[in-house]
């Protein structure tokens, strides 16, 4: 069967360009682009969409989520994961290893990938744990794990303190092919905080995160990159600090790349005010001075990608005392419109803004994606960027419900995502 | 301006100058029948207090118990241990049931901060924080501005000094909003580690060395070393402390003449403060404690729809 896409503006993140184009899709590729009313079809079978006023976009692709399962199924399943992820664009996410059991042996991968393929929703990538039990120990079996389809190993949510196994986790993980992926926490510094430690710890009562614990860990990062030239890829990115700190890395030619989150440019520290734990995120929202440096990091290309940190957390994690939930929040189906803000804000240009939010961390984690050229496999999204409405409960996706921005108006959606050329998710009406 | 409308005491942010001189001057007014041969008023007479502490309390826990007992409420004492929180239930379910049985005020101590803000948010009935994490503790905050507004006969413009763990003291952060929006100067003191980010924009002065944070000070105003606390590393010893930032006569002696001398209790003695300094002439901290039923008087009779005459 043929799909024709018409009308779109197309978002070509690698070439930096938004064109007028038409796409013809066959057998799950990407079989055309033309210019717009040039496809003369003849024949039965064809299939039009219509995305007058739209915007066709690679799939997004997540490096940075938890989808809970195996363990947590009550907050989140890779099925409903990978629904929240298709609903918000994503055509690709990447798991993080805190599972129960954790993703520190082949079996929790291939379960994850046996899930994910039943699904059939998402591509998924599993990242493996880069220590048995995400104790901070002993290594795990990259190669068995990279073999069974890991991509990355991560600690994420337990990062490893000692600076000897992180050392020979980037020299061994480079052999095998794996990205690493730091969550960059000096965890005796943060103790006990559960929010950024500033102003508005001191004034609303709450024991604080210093920027400092960050900005430690990613100084160390760095420095084992430097040490053993091998690269490191830093998580949810959330201090001015480190962002300077990842800048001269990159203008010292340590190979180091970076994420952040969506939250961290949109939200500051001043969200806490009212205990609302859906506010608290680990690492915390920070200053109004730490949101511009993210942004400039993200405009300088400092910050090579935007990942949501995507946190599903219950009620039972959540509707508690602030300092007894759960740190995170939910991200996938406000990613866009976030990011989208960004464009409109005059920061990144719109193919850059889907770069970082498809190409790039593709690129990172060294998988097929965030590219739109004849003969791609057709993972795409098409996208209302200008859809203004307020966040309701009810067009969750998620198993989970744990985000801030309920209530708060958005602009930018995501109405229909293609996976290989099939149409995994159409927004209703 | 006589005007009380507030369903929670969750803060001293909360209070505008009114409200606060309003319950000084309601807390005054009530501060008598306690004096009486009989300690009673029918005044709050089919109303429900219940005192819910998740965290151990003499003085503050007895204190609400007494106050709503004099002015002729029933009063219910909870404890974490004796309460279904020990069977895992959570403090917002523990709440709901309580509600349902309807009582007029949930007094309320719990070592997370903004856990009063959260029940608030989730039943009727009036919520006062009688203690939350590090956060605040607004009674403990009016019971103090009684007193020295007793001794001095006003707050704005005096230069009160608040010695000790700022950082995770409750009775501090409820104090440095209080006073400073009641007008007073006030400087705060500890070791570096005890003293918080940002502490500045309050509106404080900080001054570390306790001997020069004193200095002719109206109001002393000392803080419990959290003995629990000292696996923090805040600082090394209690000999150390006591040596370094303890409230001694020598040091008392720049302050002004009449200067005031106050704890929020209990206090450590040898420790933050001498016996000679606790049990001296210029101690006013068992003040603290007749007051602090006063204030809790006025803050039940306030909050359950009384206006002053």
């Amino acid at each position: 069967m043929t799909t024709l896409i018409k009308n779109a503006e197309v978002v070509d993140p690698e070439r930096g360009t938004v064109k007028k184009s038409d796409l013809i899709i066959e057998k799950g590729n990407i079989a055309k682009i033309l210019p717009r009313g040039d496809f003369d079809f003849k024949g039965p079978g064809l299939k039009t969409i219509d995305a007058s006023g739209k915007l066709i976009v690679p799939g997004l692709v997540d490096m940075h989520v938890h989808l809970r399962e195996p363990g947590h199924e009550y907050k989140e399943t890779i099925v409903t994961g990978a629904m929240a992820g298709v609903a918000g664009g994503f055509t690709a996410l990447a798991c993080m290893p805190n599972t129960l059991p954790p993703n520190d042996c082949r079996s929790v991968t291939e379960f994850i990938l046996e899930r994910a393929k039943k699904a059939g929703l998402c591509r998924i990538y599993p990242v493996a744990a880069i220590t048995i039990g995400q104790k901070g120990e002993t290594l795990t079996e990259f190669g068995d794990l990279k073999k069974a389809g890991a991509k990355a190993v991560s600690d994420d949510g337990f990062p490893v303190i000692n600076s000897e196994v992180m050392r020979r986790c980037l020299e061994y993980a480079r052999y095998h092919g794996l990205t690493v992926i730091s969550h960059s926490e000096d965890t005796a510094l943060s103790k006990g905080g559960v929010m950024h430690e500033g102003d508005v710890s001191t004034r609303i009562g709450l024991a604080g995160i210093p920027a400092a614990s960050e900005e430690i860990m990613v100084y160390r990062e760095i420095s084992l990159a430097g040490l053993t030239g091998c690269p490191v890829h830093i998580a949810h990115v959330s201090t001015a600090g480190a962002v300077e700190l990842i800048r001269r890395a990159k203008e010292g030619n340590i190979p180091v790349t970076a994420e952040t989150a969506p939250h961290y440019f949109s939200l500051d520290h001043r969200a806490v005010i009212g205990y609302d734990p859906n506010t608290k995120i680990n690492p915390p929202l920070r200053t109004e001075k730490d949101i511009q440096e993210i942004k400039r990091g993200l405009a300088e290309g400092v910050i090579d990608a935007i990942a949501t940190d995507h946190a599903p957390h219950s009620l039972l994690e959540k509707h508690i005392e602030f300092d007894k939930a759960s740190f995170g929040i939910i991200g996938l189906e406000t990613a866009l419109a976030l990011t989208l803000n960004l464009v409109r804000e005059g920061v990144l240009k719109l193919p850059e803004a889907i770069k970082k939010l498809s190409y790039n961390p593709a690129h990172i984690l060294g998988i097929e994606g965030g590219r739109l050229f004849e003969g791609a496999r057709a993972d795409l999204a098409i996208i209302d960027p200008d859809y203004e409405y307020v966040l309701e409960e009810k067009d969750i996706n998620s198993k989970s419900r744990n985000t801030p921005f309920i209530g708060k108006p958005l602009k930018g959606r995501n109405d229909l995502t293609m996976i290989g050329g099939k149409i995994v998710w159409q927004r209703k009406r | 301006m006589n005007e009380f409308i507030h369903k929670d005491l969750l803060g001293m942010g909360d209070l505008s100058v009114g409200d606060i001189t309003l319950i000084l001057d309601t807390a005054e007014s009530l501060k008598e029948i306690s004096t009486r041969d009989i300690k009673k008023v029918p005044t709050l007479r089919g109303k429900s207090v219940v005192n819910y502490f998740f965290e151990p309390s003499t003085r503050t826990r007895t204190s609400f118990d007494i106050a709503a007992k004099r002015l002729s409420a029933d009063t219910f004492s909870l404890t974490a241990s004796g309460s279904s929180s020990v069977k895992g239930e959570t403090l917002i379910d523990t709440a709901k049931n309580l509600q349902a049985m309807n009582p007029d005020i949930i007094v309320l101590r719990h070592p997370s901060t903004g856990a009063p803000h959260l029940l608030a948010k989730e039943i009727s009935a009036g919520v006062i924080n009688a203690g939350d994490g590090i956060n605040e503790h607004p009674t403990q905050a009016l019971l103090d501005m009684l007193t020295i507004r007793e001794r001095k006969g006003r707050i704005e413009g005096l230069e009160i000094a608040i010695i000790g763990d700022i950082s995770h003291s409750r009775v501090a952060r409820s104090n440095i909003i209080g006073l400073t929006r009641m007008g007073a100067k006030v400087t705060v003191s500890g070791p570096p580690t005890m003293i918080p980010a940002y502490i500045e924009l309050f509106g404080v002065k900080v001054v570390l060395n306790p001997a020069e944070a004193v200095k002719n000070k109206d109001v002393v105003m000392m803080l419990r070393i959290q003995l629990e606390r000292q696996s923090n590393v805040l600082f090394p010893s209690l000999r150390e402390y006591a040596s370094f930032f303890g409230l001694t006569k020598e040091i008392l002696k720049g302050a002004k003449k009449d200067v005031v001398v106050m704890h929020p209790g209990p206090i450590n003695r040898g420790v933050e403060i001498t016996s000679e300094v606790a049990d001296g002439p210029r101690s006013v901290i068992l003040d603290q404690v007749t007051n602090g039923v006063a204030v809790r008087m006025a803050v039940l009779y306030l909050l359950l729809g009384g206006y002053k005459e």
